[in-house]
């Protein structure tokens, strides 16, 4: 009998050091790889070069116009996403009735179900058309309608993750602002947000972690010219997009090319890596105690 | 105007503002919904649901498309199940309080933050270069069990927690050890929480195209794969290849696919959130 509970124990921790493991496998997968790509490619070209042409005949590995690509896309989702999902949360919390809240919550959360290919496809074939129809410029694949949309699907996040924060502020801060003759707005805004402000902060961080490793929706609507390019209108590719590229290609095992892939995904594990651990911490060190 | 009078019309305009927020996001979910639907649904017949991929649109179907997402599903399902609740299970009731735990805590919670495509990387090198398989729907299958584990394991956990401690001590109480308390009162107690977790995960696995995509599925596969060693597609791979192509009759096939890939991901989202209620209405404590 204590035999038998002590191999289910055992093999109940088994399946949670695989995660550990897993972990490991990531960090060993993308590094070994980089390492031999690093070897033929010195980091400073990488990080220095102003072009990414590593499929070309005349090779170039400057990782700067993917990363261009994908700050550009991520700026412009955050730009949609944050005041409306941040005034959608002020608006339940302080506004709303409980009903509508419990009605219109469910609703939001379908926008975060919906496969990422299929927001690409309406990027590409209703919102870029319409926003050319008053943007001359504008190019058929481009960061802004990527952006836009991605923006959209990234609302949800957001204004779940605001509100949670919002309504974990106790009452009697609430009371205190009304007390003293506040409006509704004045109480969100002077008391609410504030104190609500590192859950806040924490559900814009992982916003930006998920929009910097989006990948069919900028792969489908943005293009595929690495650039280094600030610019909305023009065709860009992201990080994301780039291994998707090589990977519909035919590239040879162990060719330099097929190394860039694991030294663009490194780019993008240290990326996302570092956000959500700064998530992490501001949620551990700012958690407001309210007794 | 008063200043009081001011602060109260502010309110009012941020109160517009608010519900048109509320709904900006919902009113582009439906132009788009009805917008593919137009477009689709015209396509949608037992031809195109039953026949194979085709260079000439007209004649291409996702046979071979559902019939991957659907072994997809149930192969991560297989795998990610047991191995997440298992995890779950651990570090809700067996594990101590220490660094060790805490660890693997922090370390879970990165890992649902990696974004997809790693772990294509991660069974590209893994699965389809070391352990030799190729392009195969057990690598893909593998590959997306990993992605979706930290979700399980996180729901397992809340709906474990849920359960409360008297049923515990009451299990105890009676003699029963602690396996035999987990097995046959925590678990069964919390199943519906852990069921509706795990459903959320797999509709968030069908959608997945990026890591199928580095692992080596192909975007054109005339078969429907008989078994899990074989070459396949997913839908959102099909749409994705077909939303590619400049021809407008390969857009309207994308459109028709993504209402089937949409029915697929509702039905389960249906499903987890009927689940849900069921479980809230039926346990009081």
């Amino acid at each position: 009998m204590r035999v038998q509970e002590k191999i289910i124990e055992g093999l109940l921790w088994l399946s949670a050091a695989i995660t550990i493991l897993i972990t490991l496998s990531i960090i060993w997968v993308l590094l070994s790889e980089s390492v031999k790509f690093f070897s033929e490619v010195s980091i400073l070209r990488f990080l220095t070069e102003k072009e990414w042409t590593p499929l070309f005949a005349e090779k170039k590995f400057g990782i700067m116009p993917l990363v261009a690509g994908t700050f550009l896309t991520t700026a412009i989702a955050i730009a949609v996403a944050l005041p409306i999902g941040l005034t959608i949360a002020i608006y339940l919390n302080e506004y709303a009735h409980a009903r509508f809240k419990t009605f219109v919550k469910p609703l939001l959360e379908v926008l975060a179900t919906i496969p990422t290919v299929v927001y690409g496809f309406f990027a590409l074939t209703v919102v870029t058309p319409f926003l050319q129809s008053f943007i001359p410029g504008l190019a058929g694949f481009n960061a802004l309608s990527a952006g836009i949309v991605m923006g959209i699907m990234i609302i949800p996040m957001i204004s779940s993750l605001s509100e949670d924060a919002i309504s974990a502020v106790p009452r009697s801060l609430r009371e205190a602002a009304y007390g003293m003759g506040s409006t509704r707005l004045q109480t969100a805004f002077g008391v609410m947000v504030p104190a609500a402000s590192s859950g806040i902060l924490v559900s814009v961080i992982l916003a930006i972690s998920r929009a910097v490793g989006e990948t069919m929706l900028v792969a489908i609507a943005a293009g595929q010219q690495p650039r280094l390019t600030l610019n909305p209108l023009v065709p860009i590719e992201t990080i994301t997009t780039y291994i998707v590229q090589v990977s519909l290609g035919d590239v040879p095992h162990g060719s330099l090319e097929y190394r860039t892939i694991f030294a663009a995904g490194m780019t993008l594990f240290v990326f996302t890596f570092l956000l959500n651990n700064l998530s992490f911490w501001i949620k551990k060190k700012y958690q407001e105690k309210y007794d | 105007m008063t200043n009081s009078e001011k602060n109260r019309l502010k309110d009012k305009a941020f109160q517009v503002f608010g519900i048109f927020c509320t709904f900006i996001g919902l009113v582009v979910l439906a132009i788009f919904l009805i917008d593919i639907v137009m477009e689709g649904i015209g396509r949608i017949d037992w031809d195109f649901l039953t026949s194979l991929p085709s260079r000439r649109a007209a004649r291409a179907g996702i046979l071979t498309a559902w019939a991957g997402t659907l072994w997809i599903l149930v192969l991560s399902a297989l795998i990610a199940f047991p191995l997440g609740i298992a995890a779950g299970i651990y570090l809700e009731e067996y594990a101590k309080k220490t660094k060790l735990s805490n660890f693997l805590e922090i370390n879970i919670a990165n890992l649902a933050g990696v974004p997809s495509i790693i772990y294509g990387l991660l069974g590209l090198e893994l699965f389809v270069r070391m352990m030799n398989l190729g392009g195969i729907l057990l690598a893909g299958a593998l590959a997306l069990s990993l992605l979706i584990l930290p979700i399980i394991i996180v729901t397992t956990r809340e709906a474990i927690k849920a359960v409360p401690r008297t049923i515990r001590d009451g299990s105890f109480a009676l003699g029963a050890s602690k396996w035999q308390t987990v097995w046959n009162q925590v678990l069964p107690a919390s199943f519906g929480g852990i069921l509706t977790g795990v459903i959320l995960a797999l509709s968030r696995a069908v959608g997945e195209a990026a890591p199928l995509i580095v692992i080596g599925a192909l975007a054109y596969v005339p078969f429907v794969p008989k078994t899990p060693m074989d070459e396949f597609t997913v839908l959102p791979i099909q749409i994705f290849n077909w939303t590619s192509r400049p021809q407008e009759a390969f857009l309207t096939n994308a459109a028709a696919a993504i209402i089937i890939l949409l029915l697929i991901t509702f039905l389960l989202n249906g499903i987890a959130v009927y689940l849900r209620h069921r479980q809230q209405k039926k346990i009081k404590w």
